[in-house]
């Protein structure tokens, strides 16, 4: 077993060599971590034996296909069965089989070993973004796509990375053991970064476990991988890997903005800055189902400009926003966006679009319905 | 290549008896009437292949509208709704509209003439059968023209998207996949009571052609999973419609069961569209090889290995769900076994060929290609199969390549090779050989320009099921869709093909093909609407 490990490591990175011409686009990324590496390997080894099986099942048909032909004036044997053969040909895939079985299995293993994690992400998907949570340091935030719409719809050029850039990257220390947590507020999402060869389906209701230490600094970028409606396309991930220390720095940063967030709940919010702070949460969060004039798209996603029904009752607009509706796409938001952002998105869709309810609903009221 | 063709065999030494006298019993109907009140084995076999072939223009053409908006980067021509509602239909119409029924019209067909039966067993059921079909797919294509839109949840349907998260349409969708799934389990009854019940004397079941024998353990396939999606649709029904939660987290529910009993019909399925394949090329290669089938036997347990292994590998579609490492294991491990049977089965064809006495048909033609490009995606399989690599493979353009390889020039081409190898024994004319090889040539071509880049954009990083991609990926789809049109256009050769050579043609004999011993080569060509009306007399020739 460990010899047959070190035969086929030993190939592995004798073709990995052999290819690197082709790693340009064309074939799997190598990746940055330990396990992408072996992934690499399993996959040009299981390769090349393809291809060495091809080569002489496909010669000695196309061999037999030139060599008798009719029109050479090939006669016809009248042979139909030879034992030995069969067996040889059942018994020589099976040896292959088990050979490629052994290092896959290896593989497989440490893939499933979290222990001993230095840090834990929730990754939570959502229709359309991911949202990330530092477990523990008391740091979350959503990643939205940032490629601009006038870019999609050819108003204006595509950049390098096209559909391939966030507003927030999920930031990671390089050498550390990351140990993620994937969940889903709604349908299935399958979070994905070929560098890292993490793939892991989000899913709602369950919490999967995969992990990754990678090696290099970098910017790794991926996408959503299962499909999830309408923006399936529209929810990549980018992965900026950074030094440790480095790391520690940055997540300070952000435990520091956190707790002034959270100093702004007590305090009395002018309706300016509920409007201004809505604006920016509705853009990221509800526009792609609500749509950013607030029209909707019937019958899924009701339109919220001149929703009588909401602008009516506005207990039933917190609530909605707060726990959802069962049965219907629309999420529950309470866990994902603090009281500041809950309060500014409510009072922003009462009074924009045309919308004049003029109620200006306080981070405050919205903390004490939250506890 | 094949410019020399040998000559056919003329219609003065084809004396072989036919097995029945092609009289009319009685007034029959005309006009639509005939169509619909139909009982005869043949007709319905013919209104099954017409229905498979509308339908495949129907699925081509959706694919087309999602080739085209890959054609480059940015949405141009659909926006990503109407686009999800054309990856799910074009699924969903290829694999329960087009695949299936044209090997259940295949079958209709040439199950009774191969063991020589005067029809299908259960004439009327076959009739009910055959006529669910139309009205399930006007329900299915009708959903498109309704508010919200049709399916849009990719033909696998993956709860809690196809339930909580779906378009009102989606109570249609179930109810058009119930009665597809009640049409293929009564269609199946009726091929295991016709095997079993109606060979003629003295053939036994290790006497009879690969092509009955591949569709009597499809037949069993068919029987044992689609139950199993008939219970998943009819859960989802609940959830949708009365409030259940089998597959709502949020009630207590579990997506992933779901995932579970979709895929326990699923790769039974796969291999419900593949075996009959193998059937009909294990029919055409040693017919212009003039050599007997090689190992008739192993393939007949090959055949059986592969579908009672498709019970075993479920899950290997479901390797980054979170199964736990075990199950990962169990799965990795059957779904590598199901490498040997199939292997041997190339093998086979493969050793038949060799020291064969061998023309090129266009029959042949298409057989040969299977051969190939079905082998080419059964390796990529095999690297699916991988697990650790499948986390990196899993729901990519990879992917795609590997099932529409298995699918395209595997499946259809099988299934194309059938209809010019049958033709003459139906329309009583050789197709027209000329058209065939430009029909096959382009097909070939087309195919590989759409598929063989797959693998690259897949390994590259691009995600299935994706309206608009990433700039790296650009040009692997500019090619994809210049092949997904080549491909599309030259199947109007295909139909002009079959058109020309119902219309006439050069006469055939009863054995239209001079290698070709199976007992449907004894009846005359045309074959008259009854057959076998007394039993033929039966020789086992040496598998
Ligand atoms: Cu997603």
């Amino acid at each position: 077993m460990r010899k047959s490990l070190a035969w086929m490591m030993g190939a592995g990175s004798f073709l990995g060599l052999a290819s690197s011409t082709l790693a340009n686009g064309w074939n799997m990324p190598v990746g940055v971590t330990d396990v992408s590496r072996e992934i690499y390997s399993l996959h040009m080894t299981i390769f090349w034996i393809c291809v060495v099986i091809g080569i002489v099942v496909f010669g000695v048909m196309f061999y037999s296909l030139f060599r008798y032909r009719r029109s050479r004036g090939a006669k016809s044997a009248n042979f139909h069965e030879n034992t030995s053969v069969e067996v040889v040909w059942t018994a020589i895939p099976l040896l292959i089989l088990v050979g490629m079985a052994l290092p896959a299995t290896a593989t497989l293993k440490r893939m499933y070993d979290p222990s001993e994690a230095e840090l834990d992400v929730m990754v939570t998907g959502q229709q359309w973004r991911w949202h990330y949570e530092y477990l523990g340091e008391d740091v979350s935030f959503t990643s939205s796509l940032s490629t601009p719409r006038s870019q999609v719809n050819g108003e204006e050029e595509k950049d390098e990375n096209y559909l391939l850039d966030v507003d927030e990257p999920l930031v990671l220390p390089v050498g550390r053991k990351v140990r993620f947590l994937m969940t889903s507020d709604d349908v299935i999402h399958s979070w994905w970064v070929p560098d890292l060869a993490v793939k892991q389906d989000s899913i709602p209701g369950f919490v999967n476990e995969n992990w990754v230490r990678i090696e290099e600094p970098g910017i790794y970028r991926g996408q959503c991988a299962e499909l999830c409606g309408k923006d399936h396309a529209f929810m990549p991930i980018v992965v900026r890997a950074v030094e440790a220390d480095e790391f520690d720095t940055w997540l300070a940063e952000r435990q520091e903005a956190a707790a002034a967030e959270a100093s702004g709940v007590d305090r009395e919010w002018g309706m300016d800055e509920l409007m201004e702070r809505g604006e920016q949460v509705y853009g990221s969060i509800c526009a792609t189902c609500h749509q950013p004039d607030g029209s909707g798209a019937e019958p899924t996603f009701p339109a919220l400009a001149g929703n009588e029904a909401l602008l009516n009752d506005l207990d039933r607009h917190i609530d909605v926003v707060l726990n959802g509706v069962s049965g219907t796409p629309m999420a529950a938001y309470r866990g994902n966006l603090n009281p500041v952002e809950l309060a500014a998105v409510i009072t922003y869709e009462r009074n924009a679009w045309g919308n004049e309810s003029g109620d200006a609903v306080q981070p405050s009221e919205i903390q004490a319905l939250l506890e | 290549m094949a410019s020399n063709l040998p000559p056919k065999p003329t219609l003065e030494h084809s004396t072989a008896a036919s097995g029945g006298l092609a009289h009319e019993h009685h007034e029959r109907p005309r006009g639509i009437w005939r169509w619909l009140l139909t009982t005869n084995h043949k007709e319905i076999g013919t209104l099954y292949l017409v229905f498979s072939l509308v339908m495949f223009f129907i699925g081509g053409i959706f694919a087309l509208v999602v080739r085209a908006e890959l054609f480059q980067p940015g949405l141009q021509l659909v926006q990503p709704e109407f686009f999800n509602q054309m990856t799910t239909m074009h699924g969903l119409i290829m694999v329960f509209g087009a695949v299936m029924p044209s090997f259940v019209g295949l079958a209709n067909w040439m199950v009774p003439l191969q063991v020589g039966a005067p029809d299908m067993a259960l004439p009327r059921l076959n009739n009910f059968s055959f006529w669910l079909l139309p009205v399930a797919f006007t329900l299915l294509l009708s959903t498109l023209l309704m508010p919200g839109g049709g399916p849009d949840f990719g033909w696998t349907f993956y709860a809690p998207l196809s339930t909580t998260y779906a378009p009102p349409s989606t109570t249609f969708f179930i109810l058009s996949l119930h009665m597809a799934g009640i049409s293929s389990i009564l269609g199946a009854i009726n091929i295991i009571a016709t095997i079993l019940n109606l060979r003629a004397p003295g053939m036994r079941l290790m006497d009879m052609p690969l092509f009955v024998w591949t569709w009597l353990i499809t037949a069993f396939l068919l029987i044992a999973v689609m139950p199993i999606l008939a219970g998943v649709i009819t859960m989802m029904l609940m959830d949708i419609n009365f409030g259940t939660s089998f597959f709502n987290a949020a009630g207590g529910g579990d997506p992933v069961l779901f995932q579970h009993l979709f895929w326990f019909f699923g790769h039974p399925e796969v291999y419900i569209m593949i075996l009959p394949a193998f059937g009909i090329v294990s029919a055409i290669i040693p017919t212009f090889a003039r050599k007997p089938l090689f190992g008739y036997a192993s393939m007949v347990y090959a055949t059986a290995s592969i579908a009672i292994l498709s019970f075993l590998v479920w899950a290997h579609h479901m390797f980054v769900v979170g199964l736990p490492l075990v199950a990962e294991l169990f799965f990795m491990f059957t779904t590598m076994l199901i490498a040997i049977p199939t292997g041997v089965k190339v093998f086979n064809w493969i050793a038949t060929l060799f020291r064969g006495s061998i023309t090129f048909e266009t029959a042949m033609l298409f057989a040969l290609s299977f051969v190939v490009l079905f082998t080419i995606g059964g390796f990529s399989g095999l690297m699916l199969a991988i697990a650790p690599a499948d986390f990196q493979y899993h729901d990519t353009y990879f992917v795609v390549a590997h099932f529409h390889y298995v699918l395209v020039p595997g499946a259809i081409f099988a299934v194309m090779a059938g209809v010019y190898y049958w033709l003459p024994k139906w329309t009583g004319h050789y197709p027209d050989e000329r058209l065939g090889r430009w029909h096959f040539w382009m097909s070939v071509i087309g195919v590989n320009l759409t598929f063989f880049p797959m693998h690259f954009s897949g390994l590259a990083g691009m995600p299935r099921r994706i309206p608009d991609y990433a700039l790296q990926f650009a040009d692997f789809n500019m090619v994809s869709s210049v092949g997904a049109f080549m491909f599309g256009v030259s199947q109007l050769l295909f139909v002009w093909g079959v058109i020309k050579c119902v219309r006439g043609g050069e006469k055939a004999p009863a054995k239209a093909w001079e290698g070709a011993e199976d007992l449907e080569w004894s009846v005359p060509s045309p074959a008259p609407l009854h057959t076998f009306e007394t039993p033929p007399e039966f020789t086992p020739i040496t598998h």
